[in-house]
């Protein structure tokens, strides 16, 4: 099942399948190794519900849920 | 010249190595915003010289943001030996880097950092087999702990002295996915988890840190914290630095005297250059010199990037990012300190936002005079004026987000940008070495811009207070000329003639205005009040503290930063603006309510 990655719910995991996002950013998260059929874990939301906590290869990464709505994972059901 | 360059993901310890490497020997670019300037040094090691540069942290060759682009310029240019750094506990990632790296073609060899860490989380890693992969030499190190360091040096001399060819892979340009890809597949065959991983340090401390309730409360009281402990703990140094300069403005008196010096040359040398001078370091040293190494730690620890996580949603809703709580924080300590440091902004759209707001947050420099009004008018202890100083703060930072939000309504209009930040695990500060680098480049650099600045400043001021036109000082002539426009801000003139003299140094505001009311001396209580302060006064005083045109330092800083003279002009006027227009608002409502 296809969502977005800013859907993802704390603890959930999922596999990328696709970035729409633009250039700029594409390249931004090339460099920590985010790319299609890689593991993310969602690990928790900041207080307001934006950024969010995910875990990318061993590093923790902070996004926007406007940037990671662009992001498409591939939930285990 | 055996030079080597250190390049490596941020986080991943080059500064601790370069420390490691070369001791006291370096110096660091005149602002030392972590990772924004370049670091060199040197070291010894049997009889040789070996010249270090530590290059800014950076995740990528092919980088976006101007702060990363110094290490892709620097390797472009230079022919150093390359130690490409990676992080144990973060191999894959770090291979990202180290693959582009070793496509450049250069003498290169890969030092694996952190090792102590990775060891504790579990993780094994084969390094004979990561050196087979890479095709260079691996070495693994805990710099923290000096582990490896010698058998770093050791390696670099046989490659310099020529025991052994310089290790080195043909330049080979790839696709950026593919160095992901193999990143992996290396990663894959020499890293290996045991069973039995201990929950570590970092996720423990983040389910308290970043907690919804519990997070904005550390956060909360670390800030007070750190605001009591500079404000209290700069007391005794600035009273003590003070009494020394007396005694040795006294032994310069009677030297002046022994030399037969006309009165106005030791009176414009001593009372006017030197006293200012004095006045200025014992007064701005201290809190400096407590505040950055707190800073310091905090971001050594791995803290900061928590609060810019915690703090990004309001900074998004006003058009700006999360870092610019980074870069009010070290406003804090020196508004020109946090001016540089906001390249560490990616999106120039918003680095402009942060830049033209970080005067809207009180540096050291304000502290004294802010404390001072505080305890004059609204009395207070050490914690209650703290606590004052902290609603004052509050009121920054709410003009600041108002002021972003204006600014990116008007004249920086455009779309949030887009905004990924790492977390890196929390690391235990190095505390010696972050004490002493501070307590250096702090010092020296103070006690540097004090004498450019504050000695023409304290000149011109000797001069108009001792050049009189009938019977009064242009000093207190000019004063009065003013008196109009100050009484409408609801201060008076003396204070507003305070406020521009004490332009190039926010610290000489508050000795300037009590110069003026009386020429002869006193304590600061007597002559407010012999004067007629009234605490209405204090706080419209306080206000346009807190909101008036930025330190000529800082505005030669915007301007060096931005290249333009609109953006610099627009950074004085902004907060005057402001500054202005809550003293007119405050003046009416006292004037309605009697």
């Amino acid at each position: 099942m296809e969502m977005c990655l800013n859907c993802l719910k704390e603890g959930q995991q999922g596999r990328i399948t696709r970035l729409t996002v633009d250039t700029g950013l594409h390249r931004r998260l090339l460099d920590f190794g985010l790319t299609a059929g890689t593991a993310v874990l969602c690990l928790r939301k900041s207080p307001s519900g934006d950024p969010v906590l995910y875990r990318i290869r061993g590093t923790m990464l902070a996004l926007r849920n406007k940037d990671s709505g662009a992001v498409f994972v591939e939930v285990a059901p | 010249m055996r030079k080597l360059c250190l390049v490596g993901n941020p986080n991943v310890g080059k500064s601790t190595l370069f420390n490691a490497l070369t001791g006291l020997r370096q110096h660091t670019g005149n602002w030392p915003g972590k990772t924004v300037e370049v670091a060199r040094g040197e070291y010894s090691y049997k009889g040789r010289d070996y010249f270090v540069t530590d290059l800014p942290g950076t995740y990528s060759l092919s980088s976006l943001s101007p702060e990363e682009a110094v290490t892709e310029e620097y390797l472009r240019g230079e022919e150093d030996f390359i130690l490409a750094l990676c992080d144990a506990t973060c191999l894959e990632r770090s291979l990202i880097l180290v693959l582009q790296l070793l496509a450049l073609g250069k003498p290169t060899i890969v030092c694996v950092n952190l090792m102590d860490e990775a060891q504790k989380e579990g993780l094994d890693i084969d390094l004979a087999r990561l050196e087979k992969c890479l095709k260079v030499p691996v070495l693994p190190l805990s710099a923290g702990k000096k582990e490896g360091v010698e058998e770093l040096r050791e390696l670099l001399r046989q490659y310099f002295d020529g025991f052994l060819p310089v290790p080195s892979r043909p330049s080979l340009q790839d696709a950026a996915e593919s160095y992901v890809q193999k990143a992996q597949d290396i990663a894959a065959t020499c890293l290996s988890e045991q069973k039995g991983k201990k929950p570590n340090l970092t996720e423990k401390l983040d389910a308290v840190l970043l907690h919804p309730v519990w997070g904005y409360g550390v956060l909360f009281v670390l800030l007070l914290g750190v605001f009591w402990l500079t404000v209290q703990g700069a007391n005794y140094p600035s009273q003590g630095l003070q009494w020394c300069f007396d005694r040795l403005g006294g032994l310069l008196w009677r030297g002046a005297e022994g030399l037969s010096l006309p009165t106005w040359l030791s009176g414009a040398l001593l009372e006017g250059i030197y006293a200012t001078v004095a006045r200025v370091v014992s007064v701005m040293l201290p809190p400096m010199a407590i505040f950055f190494p707190l800073f310091t730690l905090l971001e050594d620890f791995g803290y900061l990037p928590r609060v810019a996580f915690l703090t990004d949603h309001a900074f998004a809703s006003a058009g700006a990012c999360g870092k610019q709580s980074l870069t009010m924080c070290m406003g804090l300590g020196c508004n020109a300190v946090g001016v540089t440091g906001c390249r560490i902004i990616h999106s120039p759209r918003e680095r402009l936002i942060a830049l033209l707001t970080n005067a809207f947050v009180p540096c050291n420099g304000r502290f004294p005079a802010l404390l001072l009004l505080i305890t004059f008018s609204f009395g207070g202890n050490g914690l209650r004026g703290a606590f004052c100083l902290l609603l004052c703060l509050l009121l920054c930072v709410a003009m600041t987000l108002l002021t972003s939000r204006l600014l990116s309504k008007t004249v920086l209009r455009g779309e949030a940008s887009s905004f990924v930040l790492e977390l890196p695990p929390y690391r235990r500060p190095r505390v010696g070495q972050v004490l002493l680098r501070s307590m250096l480049d702090r010092t020296l650099f103070v006690l540097g811009r004090a004498a450019a600045v504050a000695a023409p400043a304290g000149l011109l001021i000797w001069c108009l207070a001792n050049l009189h036109l009938g019977n009064e000082s242009l000093l207190g002539w000019t004063a009065d000329f003013l008196e109009p426009v100050g009484s409408l801000l609801g201060m008076n003139g003396a204070l507003l003639l305070a406020f521009l003299l004490g332009s190039p140094a926010n610290e000489l505001v508050l000795p300037i205005f009590l110069l003026i009311l009386s020429p002869q001396g006193g304590s600061a209580g007597e002559i407010m009040s012999q004067n007629g302060w009234t605490w209405q006064m204090s706080l419209c005083a306080i206000v346009f503290f807190l909101f008036h045109w930025p330190c000529t330092t800082t505005l030669l800083t915007v301007k060096k930063e931005t290249g333009s003279f609109k953006w610099t002009a627009l950074a004085a006027l902004l907060p005057t603006a402001f500054g202005a227009l809550l003293c007119l608002l405050l003046t009416a409502i006292f004037r309605i309510l009697g």
